[in-house]
């Protein structure tokens, strides 16, 4: 009967985190959006490579090298197809999107915006792809602007066209609303971006793990992943951009790797990738990041967003008959597509109190501003509580969800 | 289990806050913020001619632990000196987060329930958040004269 149920039940058992109580109940894990569990397949392919593979990559001749070499620029056209990328985007590994904003904003970023440019974002951006480009406005003089949102957090697109015609240089968005869960139509935004002759950027820290992504669609010219958001280890990630504009940009970081000579005064950069990649990389992450990318592929992308899209429903729907409670971002009803996210807030409790509660029952749920700020300042809410969802949760574990809530709700009104 | 750390003053002090607003003509108004959490709190306090705390109140948009602690903090700190207020707090602060368990002397009667945050460290700074505002504003108060 469980399987008729939860027809991922098979692939739950890979995660042996997930396996385990907290204060003596069973182990409920919504905070998927912050970063998601690990298969044994992940744990596995990380151990394995310091138990039989490990050395340094790229510049060894000797066996061990050319095995930890093979295994790391392996992951490169794993990529490639895993994002349906055409052959004219290449990989550069970074510690995850944040790196990958940071590098793309003193790269790009510095290349092309000059005093008076304006670099265009949206009202729903992480602090990760906001931040960077303040640095980069102060430093350049640029300034920024933002597609803004309506009360739920859905953007407003008709002034559009007139806020690209206004010198914007590039356009850098989120993929997915990591508070929210609003989905962007950014292949619509991307090609009027293109139209007005700016470049795009999509932070795809909450699509990489979720939905099945075609670059070739999609048609950005960066996309910026996360590996620990889509079952991979912490502290590996990636840019995927078209191969001719990375070409075109000026080296990051200084070190080895990224050189191809070195002179005392001067040096000579490494091709694309390696010229954004100076010193020893993160191969352990890579290498788990592909066993990760092979586990995903091994249940499917589309199977994975339905299944997730189903559940994100039941969510929502079961939330709403919670009396006070009031729920952010699109109603699943309303729009094509939502991400597995459900922000929410009571009236009379606290989001750090009611989180600190449900985890006294099991519950992994996070409160507060999400890295947010601004927007929970728009939406005039000083934290919330989210509960963000993967493939391996079920729908025994909302019902259980619901009812701790219920619970916390009667201790509240004592 | 939520009573582990919920405990009924804790609840009482947090939905009916003790001194809740602003005093007048204020000798220190100081805002103190969490940003991890939101929580957020002005602290204002009046001395008196002795010297003593004569009024204080806070006002905050704040979780139940940093409510309560700050409500009782208010009324434990009304009618001290500064130095008595400033031991009051840094014993607190110590019951709180010092590695081994302390024997505070001062820290008695409803107060001495808030020890059971130390269980809890993701919640130590909550209910710290308004005695770290006191000591703020004694600074603050003696700058002024």
């Amino acid at each position: 009967m469980l399987q008729a149920q939860h027809p991922m039940i098979g692939y739950r058992n890979d995660f042996p985190a997930l396996n385990q109580r907290v204060a003596g109940h069973p182990l409920i894990y919504f905070d998927n959006a912050a970063t998601t569990q690990k298969p044994e397949q992940v744990i596995e392919a990380i151990s394995d490579y310091y138990r039989y593979d490990n050395a340094n990559v790229h510049r060894g001749v000797h066996e061990l090298s050319q095995r930890a070499t093979q295994a790391y620029e392996g992951v490169r056209p794993k990529l490639l197809t895993f994002f349906d990328a055409g052959s004219d985007y290449s990989v550069i590994f970074t510690r995850g999107v944040t790196e990958g904003i940071n590098l793309l904003a003193q790269t790009i970023g510095k290349q092309r915006c000059v005093e008076g440019d304006t670099i265009l974002l949206t009202e729903l951006e992480h602090h990760s792809n906001l931040v960077p480009w303040q640095m980069l406005a102060k430093e350049t003089g640029a300034r920024l602007d933002f597609i803004p949102v309506d009360e739920n957090g859905v953007l407003l697109l008709d002034q559009l066209e007139s806020q690209l015609s206004q010198g914007v240089k590039l356009v850098s968005l989120t993929h997915i609303s990591n508070t929210l869960g609003t989905v962007n139509p950014v292949q619509e935004i991307i090609e009027l971006a293109h139209k007005a002759g700016a470049l795009v950027i999509v932070d795809g820290a909450q699509s990489c793990g979720h939905s099945p992504i075609s670059l070739k669609e999609m048609n950005p010219d960066f996309y910026v992943f996360s590996g620990h958001k889509m079952m991979g280890p912490m502290g590996v990630g990636g840019v995927i951009g078209r191969t001719s504009l990375l070409e075109s940009m000026p080296p990051w970081q200084g070190g080895g790797e990224m050189i191809s000579r070195v002179e005392y005064h001067d040096f000579q950069a490494n091709e694309v990738p390696q010229q954004f990649e100076a010193g020893t990389p993160n191969v352990e992450g890579v290498v788990g990041l592909g066993a990760a990318l092979d586990y995903l592929e091994s249940i499917g992308m589309d199977r994975i967003q339905e299944y997730e899209s189903e559940l994100t429903g039941y969510g929502y729907e079961a939330l709403t008959q919670l009396s006070g409670l009031t729920l952010y971002g699109p109603n699943p009803d309303e729009v094509e597509e939502r991400g597995a996210t459900l922000s929410f807030t009571m009236p009379t409790i606290h989001a750090h109190d009611l989180v600190s509660m449900m985890d006294m029952k099991g519950v992994a749920l996070r409160g507060g501003h999400h890295c947010n700020q601004p927007l929970m300042r728009k939406l005039g809410v000083p934290a919330t509580v989210r509960a963000s969802f993967a493939f391996y949760n079920t729908k025994d574990e909302m019902d259980s969800m619901i009812s701790a809530l219920k619970e916390v709700i009667s201790f509240f009104r004592r | 289990m939520f009573e582990d750390l919920y405990q009924e003053i804790i609840m009482d002090h947090a939905s009916r806050p003790r001194n809740k607003g602003r005093v007048e003509t204020p000798d220190a108004v100081v805002h103190a913020d969490n940003p991890l959490c939101g929580d957020e709190l002005t602290l204002s306090i009046r001395k008196g001619e002795d010297g003593a705390i004569e009024d204080i109140k806070f006002e905050a948009n704040a979780c139940a632990i940093c409510m309560a602690s700050a409500s009782m903090m208010t009324v434990k700190a009304k009618g001290r000196t500064v130095e008595e207020a400033k031991e009051l707090s840094s014993e607190f602060v110590r019951m709180l987060t010092a590695d081994e368990e302390t024997q505070p002397e001062r820290i008695t009667g409803e107060l001495k329930v808030l020890e059971s945050v130390r269980r809890f460290p993701m919640r130590v700074k909550c209910a710290t958040l308004g005695w770290h505002a006191l000591e703020d504003s004694l600074i603050e108060a003696s700058k002024e004269q």
